[in-house]
């Protein structure tokens, strides 16, 4: 299969999910430059963490009415499968994509640290591969990763078990010492309705190998690649 | 036209600087310091015929842009 990864002006990640996916998955994969209005025929899109466009106005505020925009919302909308990873999941919030808004983490740092995830449900497009309850081992490298919506939006995303990931301890308990950034309930990710676009503030692609301390992000991949083999054919991209 | 645009954090939305900013004043002496909210002002000057036509353009502009509707409110003043 193959993935497109998103490169706006600022992006920094772009290159460890390319390499995630194209060289330790083994999968094909393209870079797409922002201001390009197609995905090149990809079957799964990745928006990277970086700092697009300085993160200036708002994480997210600008690259949000990137051209490209347009065509990983109408992906979205027919079913593909995309990923937001820490900036990516900013944009994908300010697009609405994604209900809610990023504030500065509670203690007001740039947090650039290994934290434990647990996977709270498995029918989506990046966690098929998982096991419910799983505990990841994936670092975060953020300043506003501090994830708030209304309570209603909340108790919505409850309800409809869209909370993907959440803070946990070593024990596996969302405690408030085992959150990093002050998100509301915990939450580290979270999915739309249609459960094939996911977004979360922790780097996957960054913990696809032992030899980076880590290689727990690599079944959010093998999820995707999963998914579109149990559907029976990819998705089509333009 | 200008416009002048002053955003901030809704009242039920945390604002961890804001706090920063109270406890270091605090910390300062300035104990009568309730609260102190962070905000962002925006100058903004836009081609309009009337403050009406200039009120709806740069409004449309908040909403869309310089404000995020999930945490944050704006006003507006025309100043000329």
């Amino acid at each position: 299969m193959k993935f497109a990864v998103v490169v706006f002006p600022g992006s920094n990640c772009d290159h460890d999910a390319y390499h995630a996916v194209k060289h330790v998955l083994g999968h094909d994969a393209s870079f797409v430059w922002h201001k390009d209005t197609s995905l090149g025929g990809a079957d799964a899109v990745i928006l990277p963490g970086g700092f697009a466009h300085g993160d200036y106005l708002r994480t997210g505020a600008i690259a949000r009415y990137s051209p490209i925009m347009a065509t990983v919302r109408s992906f979205a909308d027919g079913g593909g499968p995309v990923l937001g990873v820490c900036n990516g999941f900013q944009i994908l919030l300010e697009a609405g994509l994604l209900p809610g808004a990023m504030l500065r983490n509670r203690g007001l740092k740039f947090i650039c640290e290994d934290v434990r995830i647990r996977v709270e449900e498995t029918d989506t497009a990046f966690t098929a591969a998982c096991a419910k309850g799983q505990t990841l081992r994936i670092p975060i490298n953020h300043g506003e990763g501090n994830y708030f919506a209304s309570d209603d939006v909340l108790d919505a995303l409850e309800r409809e078990r869209r909370v993907i990931f959440r803070y946990v301890d070593a024990a596996g308990q969302p405690t408030p010492e085992a959150n990093p950034n002050g998100a509301s309930r915990n939450i580290a990710g979270i999915c739309n309705e249609g459960r094939n676009v996911v977004g979360m503030m922790p780097h996957p692609e960054r913990a696809c190998e032992g030899v980076l301390g880590s290689a727990d992000g690599l079944v959010l991949f093998e999820s995707v690649v999963k998914t579109l083999a149990d559907r029976g054919g990819m998705a089509v991209s333009r | 036209m200008k416009a002048r645009v002053f955003v901030t954090l809704k009242p039920s939305v945390f604002d961890p600087q804001g706090r920063t900013i109270v406890e270091a004043l605090h910390s300062l002496g300035y104990g009568g310091v309730g609260d102190v909210r962070q905000g962002k002002y925006f100058e903004v000057e836009v081609d309009a015929a009337s403050a009406d036509e200039a009120r709806r353009l740069v409004g449309e502009i908040a909403d869309k842009v310089l404000a995020n509707p999930v945490i944050e409110s704006y006003q507006i003043e025309i100043v000329s």
